[in-house]
């Protein structure tokens, strides 16, 4: 009863996303390399959308730049009405903690957390922990027996369902997870997803996912593919 | 694939990482550097006596004494000669030439074997000048320097005289030293006639010394040479530390670089026969670099550490250093053992790991738990044993094992100690940054617990050291207070003007102290026996540590004596005990006094008790005891009176100053030490930091990534650094007192025979804790540099998929 109010609360908070002309290269030792050139993208709140795109198309450059983890050479990200690559260092920051949430193909827990840690700190960081929450996402994570464990103490499929703990604990706007099954065997990939899946419709996050599983990207709402910097 | 192609593979790892390079030479030459200038000292100071002892004593030849030391009639020495004994007779003494005072050695140039001679008098013209009027002293150009136009003798100067001493002939000796008809020793040749009649016979009174490797001031400043060589192997080690550990992750970082070329077919022992190649390599470029820091170093302590000698023990060493290749060798030698000892670790590891085992740089440096539990057992039973050893064991040796084994005790501890400390923190805070602050740190810890260890050491040896150092200073100036208690101090050039300076002096000044010894042998080791009157100042002001309640009394009417601290505890004498101090003289000990700085043994008896054995005592020197507002006319008028240069009228206030200037520049050297150390344990730490940082990104990326900003990480990183100094500082507080602790009450109680009170000085700490911060800051700059300017790509590989 209680998490179904929260969910409610988070809902109005889902994001709106706004791509218009965005473009980044990066510098190399052969030169320029343009990566994305002009990518426009809208994402309604809510929404969940697959990106597909070869190997090295530029997916994670794309989803990077909508975490403000890097800026775009040229063009707008718009999230929640404001442009966020206009925003300076510290801003970015803010940005990150408060309302995106990501989930990596490496997991990428901190080291130094147990398991209880590692779920609660996103959340601590965003001002937004709340332990009966974090318990619910334990138990449908199935990961209750594994709290005191550190993450070199888990399996791979154990690390990416304590990361999608890490990311919904927060209860982000947006949820962007960069081919989060990549390393895990079918099985696991299919069960970590459909949680995944389940548990952000639930927050009513917006849901960005790169994948180049086809089967996996069926299972959203929309999917766009990335082809020579541009959207298809 | 040659030799050469492998080898360029290897060592290619250390072009992509100078910095990692810079360290582990930096490391290797300053731990050699310490390590070799400190033996550059004692090999320096140990030539010098044995030089002085040769030149001097002639100790390479057996010699005959008289058991108490007093002097042996001459015609003994005519009886053995005319029982065809090859012997020789030597008389010597302390001559003051103005305010120089010398050990003058009058010897017979005819009759001295050969091998002895110091002084080249084959030369007929010498010889004569030598033995005839006025007279001949042979000194070093030094001591010439000094004594010029204060004598009518004629000086001959020889390089081969240690400084300070004199060679006359005996003739002039007997008239110089007023002891006319008297030898000191006499020397037995080596080749004698054979059946002649035996020593025992013909001087029955007479005992023969053997000659001994080892001089009376080799002997007494063996314990000052072992003080310094165990803070040269401290350094040594902590600067291992560095080595150990670069070693360790250099092997690490290159083992996907082994395993390529394994498979290319190059054997195992092929792949470690070059890496020792590589580390013998590298041991021989940073021991050249480090013996030669290691000379500049001992360039600078050699003058500090001539002064401690010649203060603490009148032992005179040049200040200048000459070069002996052993000394190089050895500095050669210590460098490869110590890379080979650090390394053997990581060459066993290497041969153990199976081929396709994955390179884990990240883990590097973890300890296991078995390893860890290991650990703190070995630091107990080093605790324990060093704990026994205060008990149970006594001896200088003893007292370097307590050292050794609560310094190696303590630091194996640290980690553990640390860790618990890191874990409390985290358990009581909540934030999520504060909470991952503590973890982070204590997952760290492993990386850098040997830099900490090596931190420990030497803060806690720059704590106990300088506890010492300042708890005997403070204990020293006191002590001068009460020794120094006479105004003015005179000497007379000579025996009638003494009379007439005493006389003179009756109605100027309260009161006179003769200052009057003589230089015996009292249960066979060298003493002197001052002789004191009966005078309040005595009374009220000199400093007894345990006495009867009449102790004056029976020191003036001749019953009883005082002996100083030294001799009291070397000989564990008791109140009451009998001394022998001549034949015909025993005495009482009812008192012992505080005598710093001393290296002999030392009585004081009642003035008449000491004249009546010693008449010819020489009574030239005396305190003077005035109003402190009337030394200056007193001076003035002692000087119209008597015409005494200024060297012989010599005020409280210099003495004191002189004393202590003698006393601070005596620990200049252990001081300097202490910042080479420290200086070390700072490298070891920035080394380890440098080396860590190229593992933290994988750590700190995915905090970045949830909305921290770099310049905080930044500050957490310094924040965390700062925490583990800090920590690791107030562990080495009490580590440090109880350093103190050991050198006060034991070490130096072996050493030098006194033991001082220990004292506090918190404010000494807080100039070490900002040293240790500013070192702190300084070993953090670089990695920090890094992180603060790292572009957010280089944090954004660690998320890249294709690693
Ligand atoms: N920091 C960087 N510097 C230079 N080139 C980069 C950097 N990051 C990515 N690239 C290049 O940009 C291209 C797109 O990379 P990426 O976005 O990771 O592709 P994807 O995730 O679709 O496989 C690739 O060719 C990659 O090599
Ligand atoms: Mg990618």
């Amino acid at each position: 009863m209680k998490s179904y109010i929260c969910d409610i609360v988070v809902n109005l908070a889902a994001m709106v996303i706004a791509l218009r002309n965005l473009s980044k290269s990066y510098e190399t030792a052969e030169g320029r390399l343009e990566v994305l050139r002009g990518i426009n993208l809208d994402l309604g709140a809510g929404d969940s959308v697959a990106l597909t795109g070869e190997s090295g198309s530029g997916k994670s450059t794309l989803l990077h730049l909508v975490a403000g983890l890097d800026r775009p050479d040229a063009g707008e990200i718009v999230i929640g009405g404001r442009d966020i690559s206009k925003l300076d260092d510290r801003g970015r920051a803010a940005y990150r903690r408060t309302e995106v949430g990501l989930v990596f193909q490496q997991f990428n827990l901190i080291p130094s957390l147990d398991v209880a840690a590692n779920i609660a700190f996103h959340a601590k960081l965003a001002g937004r922990h709340d332990p009966a929450w974090e318990n619910e996402l334990v138990e449908r994570l199935g990961v209750g027996t594994l709290l005191t464990r550190y993450p070199e103490q888990l399996s791979s499929g154990q690390q990416q369902r304590v990361a999608i703990g890490r990311t919904l604990a927060a209860r982000p706007g947006l949820v962007l997870a960069d081919e989060p099954t990549g390393n895990l065997d079918e099985a696991n990939g299919d069960a970590v997803l459909d949680l995944m899946l389940s548990l952000s419709k639930g927050t009513g996050s917006t849901l960005l996912m790169v994948t180049h599983s086809q089967r996996l990207a069926d299972r959203l709402d929309r999917q766009v593919h990335l082809r020579s910097g541009k959207i298809e | 694939m040659t030799i050469w192609t492998v080898a360029t593979a290897l060592l290619s790892h250390w072009r992509r990482r100078p910095l990692q390079l810079g360290a582990l030479m930096l490391g290797l030459a300053l731990a050699t550097a310490l390590w070799s200038g400190v033996q550059a000292v004692n090999a320096e100071a140990r030539a010098s006596y044995a030089r002085a002892a040769a030149a001097l004593d002639q100790n390479g030849l057996a010699h005959l004494v008289s058991p108490h030391g007093r002097s042996i009639p001459r015609a003994a020495f005519v009886r053995l000669r005319r029982a065809g004994w090859n012997v020789s007779p030597v008389l010597e003494g302390e001559y003051r030439f103005g305010a120089t005072r010398l050990r003058v050695i009058g010897i017979e140039p005819l009759t001295m074997p050969a091998e002895t001679q110091t002084v080249d008098l084959r030369n007929a013209g010498d010889l004569l000048s030598f033995i005839s009027p006025p007279g001949t002293l042979v000194v070093s150009p030094d001591t010439a320097e000094k004594i010029r136009g204060k004598t009518d003798l004629a000086l001959r100067v020889s390089d081969r005289m240690p400084d300070g001493a004199a060679f006359v002939d005996i003739g002039l000796a007997e008239r110089l030293l007023r002891r006319d008809g008297e030898l000191t020793r006499i020397v037995i040749a080596e080749n004698q006639r054979p059946g002649l009649e035996p020593l025992g016979t013909l001087a029955p009174a007479l005992s023969v010394r053997e000659p001994s490797a080892q001089s009376d001031v080799e002997h007494l400043t063996e314990s000052f040479h072992l003080n310094l060589t165990a803070f040269g192997f401290l350094a040594f080690a902590v600067g291992l530390f560095i080595v150990y550990s670069t070693i360790g992750l250099a092997f690490e970082q290159r083992r996907p670089t082994f395993r390529t070329l394994r498979c290319l077919g190059v054997s195992l022992s092929a792949l470690a026969v070059l890496l020792l190649a590589e580390l013998v390599l590298f041991a021989l470029a940073a021991a050249a670099a480090g013996v030669i820091i290691g000379y500049l170093i001992a360039s600078l302590l050699l003058p500090g550490v001539a002064a401690t000698l010649e203060g603490l023990y009148g032992a005179s060493v040049p200040g200048t250093l000459s070069l002996r290749p052993e000394w190089w060798l050895s500095g050669f030698a210590i460098a490869v053992a110590g890379t080979l000892v650090s390394s053997t670790q990581s060459l066993l590891r290497l041969m153990r790991v199976p081929l396709l085992t994955a390179a884990q740089p990240q883990t590097w440096g973890r300890a296991s738990q078995t390893g860890r539990r290991f650990q703190v057992l070995a630091a107990a039973a080093l605790l324990g044993l060093s704990g026994a050893l205060i008990l149970w064991a006594d001896g200088l040796q003893a007292g370097f094992g307590v050292l050794g084994c609560l310094l190696l005790g303590a630091s194996l501890l640290l980690p553990a100690v640390l860790s618990g400390f890191l874990t409390l923190m985290q358990r009581a805070s909540s934030g999520a940054l504060v909470t991952w602050f503590w973890a982070d740190a204590r997952q760290q810890l492993p990386g850098l617990s040997l830099a900490l260890m090596a931190l420990l050491l030497a803060l806690a040896a720059n704590v106990g050291v300088g506890t010492m150092v300042s708890s005997f200073r403070l204990t020293f100036v006191g002590w001068l207070d009460q020794r120094l208690a006479a105004e003015l101090y005179v000497a007379a050039r000579n025996e009638p003007e003494a009379d007439r300076l005493r006389a003179w002096l009756a109605t100027k000044v309260e009161s006179v102290l003769p200052i009057s010894s003589v230089d015996v042998e009292i249960r066979g080791q060298p003493m002197q026996i001052f002789g004191v009157v009966d005078d309040p100042t005595y009374r009220e002001h000199w400093p007894l540590i345990v006495g009867l309640p009449d102790v004056w009394d029976r020191v003036a009417s001749g019953e009883g004596v005082l002996v100083n601290e030294q001799f009291w505890r070397r000989e564990r004498l008791r109140i009451g005990d009998q001394l022998d101090l001549a034949s015909d003289w025993k005495s009482t000990v009812v008192g012992v006094y505080s005598d710093y700085g001393n290296p002999k043994g030392q009585v004081i008896a009642g003035i008449n008790a000491l004249t009546s054995r010693y008449p010819e005592v020489s009574r030239l020197r005396y305190g003077l005891r005035v109003q402190p507002d009337q030394v200056p006319d007193l001076r003035s008028s002692l000087s119209d009176e008597f015409g005494l240069p200024p060297d012989n009228i010599v005020d409280q206030a210099a003495l004191k100053e002189q004393s202590r200037r003698i006393f601070d520049r005596t620990f200049l050297v252990t001081g300097a030490l202490n910042i080479f150390t420290l200086g070390v344990a700072a490298l070891a730490m920035f080394s380890s930091l440098l080396t860590l940082s190229e593992m933290r990104l994988p750590q700190l990326a995915p905090v970045w990534a949830m909305g921290v900003t770099r310049r905080d990480l930044a500050l957490l990183e310094v924040l965390r650094t700062l925490v583990l100094w800090l920590a690791t500082f107030f562990t080495a507080l009490p580590l440090g007192l109880a350093l103190a602790w050991v050198l006060l009450a034991v070490v130096n109680v072996e050493a030098f025979g006194w033991r001082l009170p220990m004292h506090i000085f918190p404010y000494e700490w807080v100039r070490l804790g900002l040293v240790a911060l500013a070192a702190a800051v300084v070993s953090i700059f670089i990695p920090l540099r890094r992180l603060a300017g790292l572009a957010p790509s280089e944090l954004l590989k660690v998320f890249a998929n294709e690693r």
